[in-house]
C-alpha cells in the first residue's frame, strides 16, 4: 500500500497562549513544537497499516523550515519517504495550503500509482480551518469523510468508522480515497532511540510551493474576554456533602 | 485558606526542596511566624525539584558538598524517603580509571564505603550493561534515590506543625521592599499578588528564579538557569521485572556525561554533555505558560543525539526502548560551582538559600537555618557557599554565563585541583601586569584577580638547580619545575613576589580601634605602627578569618586580607559595624598595590633604594614604617610568608611600576627574581607551617586546634569570646595542625607521586582512618614539594596524641598508600626563625 | 436574496446546533437585509422541520433524493452546491459541528470559495469583505479574519459561541422541495452502516457530567464517579491525561480534541484544568471543582467548588444523595 499523511507543525503551548506582538501569531518563544495530535494518530494509523499490510507511508508536511523536525519525528516512528514545503509567511490560508499539497501530491504520484489512502487530521490544532482535506480531495477527486476513529483495510476499499453520540457511523469508501482521522484512532507510540537516530539520516525532499492566495486572510489573533467569576466554595473535604448535594438540587439534576 | 498576613517574622519564598527543608529546619530551630510562598502550585510549583533526577552520589572531592551532600541523604534516609540503589560510575578511558582512583581516595577521606570493579563485576550489578565498552567502575553502595517532593511536604507539615507555618502557593511576588537607616539597608515587605506582608527576615530559596528576586531588592544572586536534558525511556521487561522504583544500581557513563536511572520500568537517560544552553530568569516561562512546568523546558533532541548514541552504546537494549518523556530541565549553575548560601551583602536580612541541587538541599537548608538561628552555621564549615564570597566582577551576566559556558561539560568531568578557567581572564590584574606578561609568567586566577604562580623567564632555574617535571602527568599538570627554582633562588638570593591581590581595608575614626578589637582575637589597642596576626572568630569560636592587622594611627587601623577572603571578611566587618557613626570602613584595595620582597640578600636590595635603618632595631619584625623608598612613598611592613627575612612594601597602585623596576634594578646583582605564587602560597609558606584561611583554618576548628593561640587573652571582648574561653578551659585542643613529610614517594609501579592536597586522608598504619569525637577526619589540608627540606609535605588536623614528631602514620593518594611522618606543628624548616631574624 | 443555514438532522432529528446556527443566520438575515432560509437534506427532513419557523426560518428547502438515504458529506455538500446554484444566496452558514464543518468544506471546495470555521460574530461591514470573528486553538484565542468575496459567504458558527433564540416573530416556514442531481458515486461516501454503543444519553447531550482528571489516579478509582453519574443519570468524562494513562476510552474525553460538552453541571474532579481541557468544559452551565489544591485553574475557573480529597469527598455526596433520594 502507498499512504500518504499530511501534518502540520503546531506549537505545543500551556494553559494560556501568548500572542506575538504583531498580533499575527502565536508566541511560541516559551514553547515546544508538535505534529498537530490529530494528525499524529493519522500518522500512526498509517504507520500501523503499513506494518500489517505492507507499503509505504510518505509525510508531506507544508510549514515553516523547521517542520523538518515533524518530519523527522515521523521518520523516528516508521514513516518512510518525506516532503516539506517549506513557506515563510505565518500560516497560508486554507485554499492556499490545499493548492499547494495538490501540487505536490500529483507531483508525486507522477509516474507511480496514486496513493491509495491519504490521511489528515480532522482539523489542525491551532488554526483549526475544518477544511485542507476536503479540499485535497475533491481536487484529487477522491471520495472523503473526515472524523475517522477506526480504518480497516479491504481489496480497493477501507471500512471507515466515524464517532457519532452514541456510536459510531460505518463508510465503506472505495480507494483511492482521503480520511480525516482524529484522535482516539489509536495511541499513537513514541520514536525509539534507534528509531530517533535513523530519523537524522532520513532524506527529506524540500519543494518550494507555489500557490495563489485565498479568500481568507488573517487581520489578527486576540484572546477572548475571560469571565471573571468568583468561585463559591461549598466546603473542604466531605463535610462539604450537604451543600454539593443542595447545589444538585438547585439546578434541578437530582 | 487563611488570610494573608501582613507581618511575620520570616518569609521564605520558593517551595522546592530548599525552601521546604529551610521552613523544616528554622522549626526544628524554635523559629515562629514563618510564612512560606510560591508562586506555583503544590507540591510541585514548577522549579527544578519537580523534575530532578533524585539521586544522590555521595562522594565528592569538594568538603562542602561531599558532606552536606551525606548529610542531605540522611535526612532523606531519617523521613524514609530514601532507597540505596546504589551507584556505579563507569570509566571508559585509562585516565578516568585514575580518576576512579581519586574518588576511592575521597570516598575514603569522607568514610563512605566504596570499591572498585572490573567490567565483569560491573555486569554482575547491572547485567544489561555492555561490559566491553567499560575497563571498570566505581561502586558506591550507598549511592541513593530519594522523593524529593514528599520529603519537602514532609518538612513543609513539621513547620506548620510545630511552628505554625503559613503556605501560600500561587502566590506571586512582585517586589521585596526594602529600607534604609544609619546607611543599612534592609529588607522590609514582601509584595505578593495576594497582598503585602512585613517581614524581619526574607530567605529567596527560588532555584532558577533566584536573581530575579534578590533584584528585586537591589541584591545579587549570581546563578544561570542551565540546560540538563532528560529522556525517559521504556517500558524495559527486565526493569519492570523488579517491581520497584529502583532495583538496579545507578549507572553514571562518566566520560560520555550521562547516567542511567532506572525509574520503575523505564530508564532516565540524563545528559551533561551536550552544549551549554543557558537561559536568563526573565525567558523562563510562567507556570500557565509552560507546556509540561517552567523548568521543564521543550526538548532540543538534536542535542542529545550524541547522548543517544553512546547510551546504546553502554545497554543496547535502550535502543528499542520509547522515548515516552523528555525534557530540557533547567538547573542553576553558579560562577564557582559552588551554592549562594548566606544573608545577602547587599540588603540586610535578605538571605539566600539558593543553586542548590536535590542531592545537597536538605543538608544546605540545614545550613542556613543554623546561620540565621546562631549566626553562623554548625554543622558545616560553609564558607565556600557564602554568597558574600562573589566581588562585583564575579556578579556581571556576562561572568555568569561564561562561567557556567565552561563549567557545564565538567558537571561529569575530570578536574584538576588547580584547574584554571579559559574564560573571563584578566578582569582584575596588578600594575605589575605588562612587566610580568614580558617576564612569561603563568598567571593563575584567584576569584577575579590575576596572579603569577612562576614566571616562564626563570626557566634557568631548572636547570642551575638541576630540576624535573614530575614523572606522572597529573602530579605535572597545572604545576612548574620552575617554581622550586624560583623558591630555591629566594632562599639562595631574593624574590620579589606581586602581592596586589591583598584586599586592603581601614577602619577610621574614634571607634576604629575599639571596634577592630571587638573583630579580633588578638589584641588591637597597640602601639602606632605595629601590626597584628589574628583569627577572626565565628560566634561559635571557630575560623571566621585570619589575617593581619596593622595599627596606622591613633584612630586608623589597616585590615590585609587573601584574594579568597576579601567578600567574606569586608561584609563581617560591614555587618558588625557600630551604627553610631564611629568607624568608617573603607576599601583601599584598588588604590593600593603591595609588593613582598623576601630572601637573604632582600635587606641589601632594598639598602640601596633607602636611607633608612633596615636592621633588626630599624625595621624590626612585624612593624610598619613610613619610608621613601627609590623616592617613592612607601610602607614597608616587615613580616614574611615564606621563612625569609623581608618585607610587604606598600604604595600607591600607580607607583607600582616604577617600585618594582627600581627593586628589580637593585637587586639584579643579588640575584633578585620575580617569584611566583607557588613559592609564595605553597612551597615557602608550607616549609614554614603556615595556616592558609579556608585551607588549615575553617570554622570548624578553633585557634588552640591551629595552634594559633596566644598565650593569654585580652580584656577586651571581641566576636566568639565566649566560645573561645570554654576551648582554652578544656586544656589540650583534641586535634592539632601538623605539618607531615611524606617518606617514600614511589607508587606500587614506582613512580613519584605528589600528593596535591585535595583532601587526601591521612591513614593509621592499619590504614584506618583517623576520626575526633566531633567526626572530624584527619585530611590533607595544604600540600606541597619542601625544596629546602627535600621533602614533600602535608598540612592535616591529627587528634593530639598523634601530633608528635616521628609518629609514622599513612596518606592515601589515588588509592595507594604511601607512609609519612609527622615533622612539626610548627614548622619544619628553620624552626627558630633564624632566617626571619637575620 | 437570502442567508440560507444548513440545518443538521439524524434521520428526522434535529441537531440543537442548528437552531444556533438558525439564529445566527436570522440576525444575519436582518442585518442585510434579505430573508433567512433554511435547509434540511435527505429522508426523514421534513420530521426535524417542525421548529425552524420559530427560529426564523422563513423558506424550508427540504431535498429529496433517493440516494440521500442517510447522511453523506459529499452528497450533502453536492446538494448544497446545488441549492445554492438555483437560489443565489448571500451566505451559507452551518453550526461548527463535526458535519457542519465537513458539509460546509465540501460545498467551498467545489465553488472554490474561501470558507470560514466556527465563527462567533460577523461584520458585514457594508462589502464585499466580511470581517469575521473566529475560534482558534479550540476556543483559547480569537482571530479576526477577512472574508473576501464578492460570491456566497460561507461559514459555520461555533458550537456554544451564541445561544439559541426564538424569532420574536415567528416566520412563515414555507417549505419548498429542492430535488438536486446526484451522480452514483457520490454515495461512496454515505453512511453504511451504524453501531450503536450507548443508548440514550451522551457525553455531549448530558445535563449531568462527572469528570475526572490525573487526581483520580487509576482506571479502578473510576467506579465512585460512575456510581455518582449513575446516581444523577449524567456521564462519566475524563481528561487527556486519563485517556493517555489508559484509564478510559478516548470516547469519554473531554477537550478539544475529544467531546465538547455542555452539561447543566459538569462536576470535574481532580482535573487541573489544562486548556485543552478546560475548551471542551468551559460550554457547561454550571461547574463545580473538586480538587485538593484550592489555587488549581480548575478551581478558580469553576462557578463552585470544593476544596478535599476527591476520594473522600464523592463517596460522601453519593451517600448524602441516596439518603435524600430515600
Amino acid at each position: 500500500m502507498r499512504l500518504l499523511v499530511c501534518v502540520k507543525r503546531v506549537p505545543a503551548p500551556g494553559a494560556r497562549i501568548n500572542i506575538t506582538d504583531d498580533e499575527q501569531d502565536v508566541d511560541a518563544a516559551h514553547l515546544g513544537f508538535t505534529t498537530s495530535p490529530h494528525e499524529e494518530c493519522a500518522l500512526e494509523e498509517a504507520v500501523q497499516i503499513v506494518e500489517e499490510h505492507g507499503g509505504e507511508v510518505t509525510v508531506l508536511t507544508l510549514g515553516p523550515a523547521e517542520a523538518e523536525e515533524q518530519l523527522r519525528y515521523a521518520a523516528s516512528v516508521g514513516a518512510h519517504h518525506f516532503v516539506l514545503l517549506p513557506v515563510t509567511e505565518v500560516d497560508w490560508d486554507p485554499q492556499r495550503t490545499a493548492n499547494a499539497l495538490v501540487k505536490a501530491i500529483e507531483n508525486l504520484e507522477e509516474n507511480a500509482e496514486p496513493f491509495d489512502l491519504v490521511l489528515f487530521g480532522n482539523e489542525s490544532a491551532d488554526s483549526g480551518g475544518f477544511q485542507v482535506g476536503v479540499r485535497v480531495a475533491h481536487a484529487l477527486d477522491r471520495p472523503m469523510v473526515n472524523g475517522i476513529k477506526g480504518i480497516e483495510i479491504a481489496e480497493n476499499k477501507v471500512t471507515a468508522r466515524r464517532e457519532i453520540d452514541g456510536g459510531f457511523e460505518v463508510y465503506a469508501i472505495p480507494t483511492p480515497a482521503v480520511l480525516g482521522v482524529k484522535e482516539g484512532i489509536n495511541l499513537p507510540r513514541y520514536p525509539t532511540m534507534k528509531g530517533r537516530l535513523a530519523s537524522k539520516k532520513a532524506e527529506i525532499e524540500i519543494n518550494e510551493p507555489t500557490a495563489e492566495e485565498g479568500g481568507q486572510t488573517r487581520i489578527r489573533l486576540h484572546r477572548p474576554e475571560e469571565k471573571v467569576s468568583e468561585t463559591v466554595i461549598l466546603g473542604n473535604g466531605p463535610e462539604a456533602a450537604p451543600a454539593v448535594v443542595d447545589l444538585l438540587q438547585e439546578l434541578g439534576v437530582l | 485558606m487563611s488570610e494573608f498576613p501582613t507581618q511575620a517574622k520570616v518569609v521564605v519564598i520558593g517551595a522546592g526542596i530548599v525552601g521546604n527543608c529551610l521552613v523544616g529546619h528554622l522549626a526544628r530551630l524554635g523559629w515562629e511566624d514563618i510564612v512560606l510562598l510560591d508562586k506555583g502550585p503544590l507540591p510541585n510549583p514548577g522549579g527544578s525539584t519537580g523534575h530532578a533526577s533524585n539521586f544522590i552520589f555521595p562522594v565528592d572531592h569538594n568538603k562542602e558538598m561531599a558532606l552536606l551532600g551525606e548529610q542531605s541523604a540522611n535526612q532523606y534516609r531519617d523521613l524514609e524517603l530514601s532507597v540505596d540503589s546504589g551507584g556505579i560510575e563507569v570509566a571508559r578511558t585509562e585516565e578516568r580509571m585514575e580518576e576512579l582512583n581519586r574518588r576511592m581516595t575521597s570516598a575514603t577521606a569522607w568514610g563512605i564505603e566504596a570499591h572498585l570493579l572490573s567490567p565483569a563485576e560491573v555486569k554482575e550489578h547491572v547485567p544489561f550493561i555492555n561490559e566491553e565498552v567499560i575497563l571498570g567502575g566505581f561502586y558506591c553502595p550507598t549511592v541513593s534515590v530519594v522523593d524529593s517532593l514528599e520529603t519537602g511536604t514532609v518538612m513543609r507539615k513539621e513547620a506548620i506543625e510545630k511552628a505554625g507555618c503559613q503556605v501560600f502557593a500561587n502566590t506571586e511576588v512582585l517586589d521585596i521592599e526594602t529600607s534604609e537607616e544609619n546607611g543599612v539597608t534592609s529588607v522590609k515587605a514582601v509584595v505578593t499578588d495576594k497582598g503585602r506582608v512585613e517581614a524581619e527576615y526574607v530567605v529567596i530559596a527560588c532555584g532558577v528564579w533566584s536573581n530575579r528576586l534578590a533584584n528585586m531588592a537591589g541584591a545579587y544572586i549570581p546563578l544561570a538557569p542551565v540546560v540538563h536534558q532528560m529522556a525517559d525511556v521504556g517500558p524495559l521487561d527486565i526493569l519492570a521485572e523488579t517491581n520497584n522504583e529502583i532495583g538496579y544500581p545507578i549507572v553514571r557513563d562518566m566520560d560520555t556525561f550521562c547516567y542511567e536511572r532506572q525509574s520503575a520500568g523505564s530508564m532516565e537517560v540524563g545528559s551533561y554533555g551536550h552544549r551549554a544552553i543557558i537561559h536568563h530568569p526573565d525567558t523562563i516561562p510562567s507556570n500557565e505558560e509552560a507546556a509540561l512546568s517552567p523548568t521543564e523546558m521543550p526538548f532540543t533532541p538534536d542535542d542529545f543525539d550524541d547522548q543517544m548514541e553512546t547510551a546504546i552504546e553502554l545497554m543496547d537494549m535502550l535502543g528499542d526502548a520509547e522515548i515516552k518523556y523528555a525534557i530540557n530541565g533547567l538547573l542553576s549553575l553558579t560562577p564557582d560551582g559552588m551554592p549562594c548560601l548566606g544573608e545577602t551583602p547587599e540588603v540586610r536580612n535578605l538571605w539566600s538559600a539558593a543553586a542548590v541541587w536535590v542531592k545537597e538541599g536538605p543538608g544546605m537548608a540545614q545550613v542556613v537555618a543554623e546561620w540565621m538561628t546562631y549566626g553562623y552555621p554548625r554543622v558545616i564549615d560553609a564558607h565556600g557557599a557564602d554568597i558574600a564570597r562573589f566581588y562585583d566582577g564575579e556578579r556581571s551576566e556576562e561572568h555568569i554565563w561564561s562561567r557556567a559556558d565552561e563549567s557545564f561539560i565538567k558537571t561529569y568531568g575530570i578536574v584538576h585541583p588547580s584547574e584554571q578557567w579559559a574564560g573571563r581572564r584578566n578582569i582584575e590584574v596588578g600594575p605589575y601586569f605588562s612587566r610580568q606578561e614580558e617576564l612569561d609568567a603563568m598567571f593563575f586566577q584567584a576569584r577575579t584577580w590575576e596572579r603569577p604562580q612562576w614566571y616562564g623567564a626563570n626557566a634557568d632555574l631548572v636547570d642551575r638547580y638541576d630540576l624535573k617535571e614530575r614523572e606522572v602527568e597529573w602530579d605535572n599538570r597545572w604545576w612548574s619545575p620552575i617554581t622550586i627554582g624560583e623558591h630555591l633562588n629566594l632562599r639562595e638570593n631574593c624574590g620579589l613576589v606581586d602581592l596586589s591581590a591583598f584586599q586592603i581595608y581601614t577602619l577610621e575614626g574614634e571607634g576604629a580601634v575599639e571596634y577592630a578589637d571587638y573583630l579580633a582575637v588578638n589584641k588591637i589597642d597597640v602601639p602606632v605602627g605595629r601590626s597584628i596576626y589574628t583569627p577572626w572568630l565565628t560566634p561559635d569560636g571557630g575560623f571566621h578569618s585570619d589575617l593581619t592587622m596593622m595599627r596606622l594611627a591613633e584612630d586608623k587601623v589597616a585590615i590585609v586580607t587573601g584574594v579568597f577572603d576579601g567578600g567574606r571578611d569586608s561584609f563581617w566587618v560591614n555587618r558588625h559595624m557600630p551604627t553610631d557613626g564611629s568607624v568608617k570602613f573603607t576599601n583601599l584595595t584598588h588604590k593600593i598595590t603591595t609588593l613582598g620582597l623576601w630572601g637573604p640578600n632582600a635587606p641589601e636590595t632594598l639598602s640601596q633604594l633607602t636611607d633608612h635603618d633596615l636592621s633588626q632595631e630599624g625595621s624590626s619584625y612585624g612593624s610598619i614604617t613610613e619610608v621613601d623608598i627609590a623616592g617613592l612613598p612607601c610602607r614597608i611592613f616587615r613580616i614574611s610568608y615564606v621563612g625569609d627575612t623581608g618585607w610587604e612594601i606598600y604604595t600607591d597602585w600607580d607607583n607600582g611600576p616604577a617600585l618594582w623596576d627600581a627593586l628589580m634594578k637593585a637587586g639584579a646583582d643579588l640575584g633578585i627574581r620575580a617569584t611566583g605564587g607557588g613559592v609564595y602560597g605553597t612551597s615557602g609558606r608550607i616549609e614554614k607551617g603556615y595556616r592558609l584561611m579556608g585551607a588549615e583554618l575553617e570554622s570548624e576548628y578553633n585557634p588552640l586546634e591551629a595552634g594559633l593561640a596566644r598565650p593569654k587573652v585580652k580584656a577586651a571582648n571581641f566576636i566568639g569570646k565566649e566560645a573561645y574561653l570554654a576551648a582554652r578551659e578544656q586544656g589540650a585542643p583534641e586535634v592539632s595542625m601538623c605539618t607531615l613529610t611524606v617518606e617514600d614517594l614511589a607508587d606500587s609501579q614506582g613512580r613519584l607521586r605528589y600528593p596535591q592536597g585535595g583532601n587526601e586522608p591521612i591513614l593509621n598504619m592499619d590504614g584506618e582512618r583517623i576520626v575526633d569525637s566531633h567526626g572530624r577526619a584527619s585530611r590533607v589540608t595544604s600540600a606541597g614539594y619542601g625544596p629546602s627540606v627535600g621533602k614533600h609535605l602535608l598540612m592535616a588536623y591529627l587528634p593530639t596524641e598523634l601530633a608528635v614528631p616521628d609518629t609514622d602514620l599513612q596518606v592515601m593518594y589515588m588509592n595507594e598508600l604511601y607512609p609519612v611522618k609527622v615533622g612539626s606543628t610548627g614548622s619544619v624548616f628553620d624552626p627558630e626563625d633564624s632566617r626571619l631574624k637575620s | 436574496m437570502s442567508v440560507l443555514v444548513l440545518c443538521d438532522h439524524d434521520r428526522g432529528t434535529l441537531a440543537e446546533a442548528s437552531l444556533e446556527a438558525l439564529t445566527f443566520g436570522r440576525q444575519l438575515a436582518s442585518d442585510l437585509g434579505v430573508v433567512c432560509h433554511s435547509v434540511l437534506i435527505g429522508q426523514g427532513a421534513d420530521n426535524a422541520s417542525e421548529t425552524l419557523p420559530t427560529y426564523g426560518a422563513e423558506t424550508i428547502h427540504l431535498v429529496e433524493h433517493e440516494s440521500l438515504s442517510d447522511y453523506g458529506p459529499a452528497a450533502w455538500g453536492e446538494s448544497l452546491n446545488q441549492l445554492v446554484n438555483a437560489t443565489n444566496p448571500a451566505a451559507v452558514l452551518a453550526s461548527g459541528t463535526d458535519r457542519g464543518n465537513e458539509v460546509l468544506a465540501h460545498l467551498a471546495a467545489t465553488l472554490d470559495l474561501p470558507f470560514v470555521a466556527n465563527c462567533v460574530t460577523t461584520n458585514t461591514n457594508n462589502s464585499s469583505s466580511w470581517i469575521m470573528t473566529r475560534v482558534q486553538w479550540g476556543g483559547s484565542l480569537l482571530e479576526d479574519s477577512e472574508l473576501n468575496t464578492d460570491k456566497v459567504k460561507l461559514f459555520t458558527v461555533a458550537h456554544h459561541g451564541i445561544e439559541a433564540e426564538e424569532s420574536s416573530s415567528p416566520a412563515s416556514g414555507q417549505k419548498e422541495i429542492f430535488t438536486p442531481e446526484l451522480e452514483e458515486s457520490i454515495t461512496h461516501t454515505m453512511v453504511a452502516d451504524r453501531v450503536v454503543l450507548t443508548q440514550g444519553i451522551t457525553l455531549s447531550t448530558s445535563p449531568v457530567v462527572v469528570g475526572g482528571g490525573r487526581g483520580v489516579g487509576s482506571a479502578e478509582a473510576f467506579a465512585p464517579l460512575e456510581e455518582l453519574a449513575a446516581e444523577l443519570n449524567g456521564v462519566v468524562g475524563c481528561s487527556r491525561a486519563v485517556t493517555n494513562n489508559g484509564w478510559r476510552p478516548h470516547s469519554d474525553q473531554v477537550g478539544q480534541t475529544g467531546t465538547r460538552i455542555a452539561p447543566q453541571i459538569y462536576i470535574a474532579n481532580g482535573i487541573s484544568g489544562a486548556i485543552q481541557h478546560w475548551v471542551g468544559a468551559m460550554a457547561a452551565k454550571n461547574i463545580l471543582a473538586i480538587n485538593t489544591d484550592p489555587e488549581a485553574n480548575m478551581v478558580a475557573k469553576a462557578g463552585y467548588a470544593v476544596i478535599g480529597d476527591l476520594h473522600q469527598v464523592i463517596p460522601a455526596v453519593l451517600e448524602e444523595v441516596r439518603r435524600r433520594k430515600s
